[in-house]
């Protein structure tokens, strides 16, 4: 039974949202899975990054209720060896820049244990909340 | 109840006018119009922002204070007429201009953390520690830009992710926490309270002991002015007051 | 200066020596607080290398990442703001026609360059940027960023050799070069799948080089903040990679990376038990060492992991 995929303008509006916001063409992807298969955080994730483009080329929301980009730790493995030239660093980024702009964090700064916050470098603290904070 | 209210308003006005500028309004030559929070008024000219207010008949039960340009309670914003560019500034210290469109931020909330300056780590840990949303500046110089003391706030605000305890306290030292930077910030930093922990830290760990206070402390504590200290004390109320006003007479500039 | 700073008061630098070539430096926040070593012993051998690097005036934190919507432009306001002073610096005649500006910090030295390119790709942005910080000089897109290690590069290997008085022989060091040097493209100062930059530059050391395949994988970066787990397996693979293949210790580049590999270990202990601590050291303290310089410059107290009973094991102590 093949499943029936919908696609309304809700969804085409969602695809271009990230399209914009990612200035990436993402109906590019061709869903080889190199990018998967190149990203060293991938075990936590509950969607690979092959997936989380698919959910955006078919204007899936649900996307932005995944872990997978709140995971992704910007090492541009990705966006070297994608073989159509993709930058899906970019497209991780417009999904977690769409709920930190409605003022949804992912992380709350006061509730860092202190003795965790007396350990890490400035680097660690400031590139946390640019990732995870509004 | 509404004609009530303008009965108060205009009770106050004309109360406060002669206080305010002390002549009457035929006197007065230069007016400038003003609008205070979206309502229009003319007010004579020479006014700083607080004096234009009262003179326009509100009667300032918050964002008044010393009336001297150092508690920092009158936080105003303002535009001035055909500028998009906001600014920050003082009302007791700040004259009216003609077109100026303003109002007053009463207070800027923030939470201040505790904490022990005798307890804690002189380290640049422990700034982040207290105060972890220095970490999301970025570099706008908005603060600086709503200083009504033409602090460099950006740079104190940076000095502290250096770990510059020296910095922050030289950076910070006019501040008189009126809360416009920490309102405007995008970050949503509270520069002040972390400006003044840093001055505490450095005050206490960071500077320099002086020689001088020491000792004026060590000759207190073994009674070295104990007998002054007791001279004065016992001196009626006449003899207190006949020093006083000998010493105020005296042709001294302060 | 930091309280950091005022401890290691005495400067190893010796203001006596004559000048050398005078390049803008920009050290970011954590070179002057918990990376301090890492500034210390690039500046001292920069100068041995004939190299004044001068640290920029009034700099501030550079964002640490670069921001990648396609909208976004205050946070480019940082950077960019960081390359008006190396501007500012040539106008006020501090140094002379150089516009080139040494990062050390991986980070850091992504995020200027990409900031800096950015703005040359959008004229329209750069002046939205410029007009925002009016109270600044323009930004006239004069300045090229660089990594120390492409100053050492462009300074050759050669010379460099010629200036090991000690060299590292008998120590197996396994380059860890991380993300933010080599990917993506426009940022990258070597091959990102094969890079030789940091071998080339050991070897003239006279360490030996061991290769680890995960020498560009992500320590994890800043998932350090939220999910320690992650980044301790992250640490375990590429650390004991590195081990079986030979290595006694790993460098890097990076003050984010050094805390991923060295200080997390702690966690790595706590779920791997039977992992043994693996020395973690900048590339410039290995070069203090080989230069000749003394313990207050190379730093070895400060490393997380005790690099020093390794060192005398191999005869290279200070």
């Amino acid at each position: 039974m093949i499943p029936k995929i919908v696609l309304t303008s809700d969804h085409v509006d969602f695809l271009k949202k990230v399209s914009e916001l990612s200035g990436q063409i993402v109906t590019k992807c061709d869903q080889c899975g190199t990018c998967s298969a190149s990203c060293p955080m991938v075990d936590g994730m509950d969607i690979t990054p092959s997936q989380m483009m698919r959910l955006v080329q078919l204007g899936r929301r649900e996307v932005l209720e995944s872990k997978a980009m709140w995971v992704c730790a910007s090492c541009f493995a990705c966006t070297v060896r994608c073989p159509r030239g993709s930058d899906l660093s970019k497209v991780a980024e417009a999904l977690r820049q769409i709920l930190l702009r409605q003022a949804i964090d992912h992380i709350d700064i006061k509730s860092i244990p202190e003795d965790e916050i007396e350990r890490l470098p400035q680097i660690a603290l400031v590139s946390g909340c640019r990732k995870f904070t509004g | 109840m509404k004609e009530k209210k303008i009965n108060v308003m205009e009770r106050v006005r004309e109360a406060s006018k002669a206080v305010v500028t002390g002549v009457d309004d035929k006197d007065i030559e230069h007016w400038v119009d003003i609008h205070i929070m979206g309502k229009a008024y003319q007010v004579p000219a020479d006014l700083t922002i607080m004096q234009a207010i009262e003179y326009a008949g509100y009667r300032l039960m918050r964002s008044c204070g010393c009336r001297a340009g150092f508690c920092g309670a009158c936080s105003t914003i303002f535009r001035r007429k055909g500028e998009y560019k906001l600014q920050g500034a003082m009302a007791c210290q700040t004259r009216v201009e003609d077109g100026m469109m303003l109002v007053q931020i009463p207070f800027s909330p923030a939470e201040k953390p505790l904490y022990d300056i005798r307890e804690e780590k002189y380290d640049s840990s422990v700034l982040l520690k207290y105060f972890p949303d220095v970490a999301r500046c970025v570099s706008c110089n908005t603060c600086t830009k709503s200083c009504p003391q033409d602090l460099q706030v950006m740079d104190y605000v940076q000095a502290a992710l250096k770990g510059d305890f020296r910095g922050i306290a030289e950076g910070s030292f006019e501040c008189i926490q009126c809360g416009l930077c920490a309102i405007r910030c995008p970050a949503e930093i509270v520069q002040y309270h972390m400006a003044q922990f840093a001055r505490r830290m450095y005050g206490r760990h960071g500077s320099k002991r002086d020689k001088n206070v020491e000792n004026r402390v060590g000759e207190i504590k073994e009674g070295k002015f104990n007998e002054e200290f007791d001279r004065v004390m016992g001196l009626s109320v006449a003899e207190l007051r006949d020093i006083y006003t000998k010493q105020q007479n005296t042709r001294e500039v302060y | 200066m930091s309280p950091e700073q005022e401890k290691g008061k005495t400067d190893p630098v010796d203001d006596n020596q004559a000048k050398g070539t005078m390049i803008p430096y920009f050290p970011g926040c954590t070179l002057k607080t918990k990376a301090k070593i890492f500034e210390t012993s690039a500046l001292r051998v920069a100068r041995c290398l004939g190299i004044d690097l001068i640290e920029l005036p009034r700099w501030n934190c550079c964002g640490t990442v670069t921001s990648l919507t396609s909208d976004d432009l205050i946070h480019h306001v940082a950077p960019i703001r960081d390359l008006v002073r190396v501007e500012d610096m040539n106008t006020m005649g501090e140094i002379y026609q150089e516009y080139r500006l040494v990062a050390l910090c991986s980070m850091c030295f992504h995020v200027l360059k990409r900031a800096h390119l950015r703005v040359m790709q959008n004229p329209g942005e750069l002046e939205k940027i410029n007009n925002l910080m009016y109270l600044e000089n323009d930004y006239q897109g004069k300045v090229s960023v660089l990594h120390f290690l492409e100053l050492l590069r462009d300074i050759g290997f050669p010379k460099i050799q010629k200036t090991v008085e000690r060299p590292l022989a008998g120590l197996k060091v396994s380059p860890y070069y991380g993300c933010l040097l080599l990917r993506p493209k426009e940022a990258a100062i070597d091959d990102p799948e094969d890079p030789v930059i940091l071998s080339h530059l050991l070897e003239a050391l006279g360490a030996e080089v061991i290769n680890n395949p995960f020498k560009t994988r992500c320590c994890g970066s800043y998932q350090t903040v939220c999910d320690k787990a992650a980044v301790a397996e992250l640490t375990f693979d590429i650390l004991s990679r590195a081990r079986t293949e030979g290595a006694d210790c790993v460098t890097t580049s990076c003050p984010l990376c050094m805390f991923n590999l060295a200080d997390r270990q702690k966690e790595v202990m706590e779920k791997h038990p039977e992992f043994a601590p693996m020395p973690v050291l900048y590339f410039t303290q290995l070069m203090a060492l080989a230069f000749g310089l003394d313990e207050s410059v190379c730093g070895f107290d400060q490393n997380v992991v005790d690099p020093r009973p390794l060192l005398r094991e191999k005869g290279l102590s200070t």
